[in-house]
């Protein structure tokens, strides 16, 4: 479940494609989080409520008008603004290779 | 705290150090991850004999209680239960996590280093709040985990084996339902265990992860679990399917109206019922106390200062209990996290975020509950700039003020077709005009000195489940202490100093003309700071009054006046038409409407913000702009733009 050794470092994205971040993530599709494009102090806050490299994470429902957006991550929910689940980068999903 | 510092020397200690205090006092803390059941087990282990209060100079709460032990084992001392606030680590980054710390390193000034700790964890989700046993452990203090949730784990399919989790953390395991009080028995057990010295620690087999290396402390989580063939339970199906209606892009926001109107509405007119019953009891018992009494100027005191004084504030017993009523209810069923989500991004327009919005609205009827609700906010940030825009908010107290002023001064025209006229529109105004000041105020203090580090907003959002009686019943209990103890304390002393300056110098034995007293001295000495304002020396006397509550004011223009001190008073409103200009009578209504002339207000924001220094700022700021809007409009009012 947990594959930190394998990826932790690797921010850069292959083959050139825009990375995605959480935000652009549609309801109801998982992606894995890589990295957490986040002053230190705030990754380890959301580092501590599951948003950890390598954890799978699916976009649930949002308030009217598209946010906050509740997200599953790690056996629980957590509503997070748009402005910081776009600073949360998805790994390439692999058809898309 | 002369005992055992560092706890290197008692590492394996069978028996936690004996204060030096003659009588032993067992301190045991619970700690665990927000959401846990924390407050909840704690309710349970101390019932009614808990009390709050705050961490000293900091905004976080705290909460001791005495464990209801019942004695069986032959030894005497008590054992003091400490609640600590919820965290999901101990890296001290916020106020929350540093307090924990402190508290468990005997750091905290008057709490001993506990010795020992309930370790609350939610079993539903124990992957992720396994990580902070790491750190906890690491203490080597004599803990017991508590896996909560144990119903709800079961009756989702889930499962954990607690002898192997015992095993591999080297520390007793309970599978509990604290809501439900299934295994509680355990958790006393552990406390008479401790507290006898017969616990021993074992060192834990797995070895503890590097703290500081989050993942690194996940996957151990993780492992941990796998090794006490824990398994996940299967998502909350019934927390799905209310979330889907609850967070229904158009049935989600109507229902979110019709909670937020049922709230409003049942503070602010449901509440009207019962304070008016008690304002009536209050009254005749001052009667009642005043016909036994001989008359003297010591049962003028009591009867007209204390009994009336402390009767105004706790008038509005019902309307705190009513909305904390509602709150409980909101919070302990998983919706105000739902509430939230939906009011954040108009919140968030103002700086502020979506757990601010009901205690705002709760400002409406009374800023007083309204700034003890905000403790349901986290961020100390968000928190602090709620508190200290709540009381813009039109509180109910200046209604009678309002309708006095607005009745003797302002024509009731027809404005916008029959129903709504000139005196409706200026009440309007009025509110308006709190609202955009509180909203202004907000973003000053979130671009200025509330200016945060751009703490992301982060929210949670628990299962739905049912509240309790006993939970919404403690919590009742604990706000009325809280709100009786300070009308009995801060505000009863501004109320004698306040009749002694309406009372004296005594005159032939006989109590003064108000004019002649003391608080007439000070209106005399205000009036020339108050007359570019367009007051009186007798309006002077109403805001020394006031300071008491605002609705005061009408009562001592009462006295002054010689009429009857009702809002309704045909008399009172015909004297202040013939002594205050128009310009004066208007300005009079923008300065309550921006004055924190309220010190249940002023006591309430010491108690929630631990200190003097922000109710002093806030009363400050409020009187500031209240007297310079005053002022402006007397101008604009005087020099006759609007006739």
């Amino acid at each position: 479940m947990l594959q930190m050794s394998v990826n932790s470092g690797s921010s850069a994205v292959p083959n050139g494609a825009p990375a995605r971040t959480l935000a652009q993530l549609p309801e109801g599709e998982a992606g894995v989080l890589d990295h957490l494009d986040l002053p230190d102090d705030i990754a380890r806050r959301l580092m501590e409520l599951g948003f950890l490299p390598g954890h799978i994470i699916v976009p649930a429902r949002s308030a009217p008008g598209g946010e906050p957006r509740v997200y599953r991550v790690d056996g629980s929910e957590v509503a997070l603004r748009r402005e910081t689940a776009s600073r949360l980068i998805l790994r390439p999903s692999e058809e898309s290779r | 705290m002369s005992d055992c510092h560092d706890c290197d020397g008692c590492a394996v200690a069978v028996a936690p150090p004996p204060l030096h205090k003659g009588a032993r006092t067992h301190v045991v803390a619970i700690i665990g991850p927000p959401n846990s059941g924390k407050s909840t087990l704690f309710n349970r282990l101390t019932g009614l004999r808990q009390k709050v209060a705050n961490f000293p100079g900091v905004t976080v709460e705290q909460r001791v209680g005495k464990a209801k032990t019942n004695g069986k084992t032959a030894h005497h001392g008590e054992v003091v239960l400490v609640d600590l606030p919820g965290v999901y680590s101990l890296n001290p980054r916020s106020e929350d996590e540093q307090v924990t710390r402190d508290v468990l390193a005997g750091n905290m000034p008057g709490i001993p280093k506990p010795d020992a700790l309930l370790l609350i964890l939610d079993c539903t989700n124990l992957g992720r709040h396994l990580v902070l046993a790491a750190p906890i452990l690491s203490l080597k203090l004599p803990t017991l985990v508590i896996l909560n949730m144990a119903d709800d784990l079961k009756s989702r399919g889930g499962h954990v084996d607690t002898a192997e989790l015992a095993n591999e953390l080297g520390s007793p395991v309970a599978l509990i339902s604290a809501a439900k009080g299934q295994g509680v028995e355990k958790v006393f057990q552990f406390m008479e265990g401790t507290s006898a010295g017969t616990t021993s620690l074992a060192p834990p087999r797995i070895e503890l992860p590097i703290l500081q290396d989050i993942p690194r402390c996940r996957q151990w989580a993780h492992d941990v679990g796998t090794g006490a063939a824990y398994r996940a339970p299967a998502p909350p199906i019934w927390t799905r399917r209310l979330d889907s209606v609850f967070l229904h892009p158009i049935a989600g926001p109507l229902i979110f109206l019709l909670v937020v109107a049922g709230v409003f509405q049942t503070i602010f007119t449901g509440a009207k019922p019962l304070m008016d019953g008690l304002q009536a009891v209050i009254q005749t018992s001052g009667q009642w106390i005043e016909h036994i009494l001989p008359p003297s100027i010591f049962r003028s005191l009591l009867v007209d200062g204390i009994w009336s004084g402390v009767g105004a504030v706790i008038v509005f017993l019902p309307q705190i209990l009513l909305l904390f009523l509602f709150i409980g209810i909101l919070e302990d069923s998983g919706y105000l996290a739902r509430a939230a989500l939906i009011a954040d991004r108009t919140m968030s327009k103002f700086g502020l975020q979506g757990k601010s919005f009901i205690p705002l609205i709760s400002a409406y009827a009374c800023a007083v509950p309204a700034i003890m609700a905000t403790r349901t906010i986290e961020n100390k940030r968000d928190r602090l700039a709620t508190i200290l825009i709540a009381p813009f908010m039109t509180c109910s107290a200046r209604l009678p003020v309002y309708t006095l002023i607005i009745a003797g001064f302002i024509a009731d025209r027809p404005l916008l077709g029959r129903f709504f006229g000139m005196q409706a529109g200026a009440l309007l105004g009025l509110y308006v005009l709190g609202f955009v000041a509180a909203i202004a105020t907000a973003r000053l203090l979130k671009s200025s000195i509330l200016r945060s580090e751009r703490v992301p907003f982060v929210l949670e959002m628990p299962p739905y489940r049912w509240p309790t009686l006993r939970s919404l019943g403690l919590r009742l209990i604990d706000r009325s202490k809280v709100f009786l103890r300070r009308a009995g304390t801060v505000i009863l002393l501004v109320i004698v100093v306040l009749w002694v300056l309406e009372n004296l110098p005594v005159k032939n034995g006989q109590p003064p003309e108000i004019e002649h007293s003391f608080a007439g001295m000070i209106g005399h000495a205000v009036e020339p700071v108050i007359k570019p304002l367009g007051f009186n020396w007798k309006i002077g006397i109403g805001l020394v009054s006031s300071i008491a509550a605002r609705e005061t004011i009408v009562g001592t223009l009462g006295t002054i006046y010689g009429k009857e001190g009702t809002s309704e008073s045909e008399g009172l409103r015909n004297a202040l038409r013939s002594d205050l200009t128009p310009g004066g009578a208007v300005a009079l209504l923008v300065f309550f409407a921006f004055a924190m002339q309220c010190m249940s207000t002023i006591a309430v924001v010491r108690r929630e913000t631990g200190g003097w220094k922000w109710p002093a700022i806030q009363f400050a700021y409020m009187t500031f702009l209240a007297y310079v809007c005053a002022l402006i409009t007397n101008q604009i009012v005087r020099s006759g733009i609007f006739t």
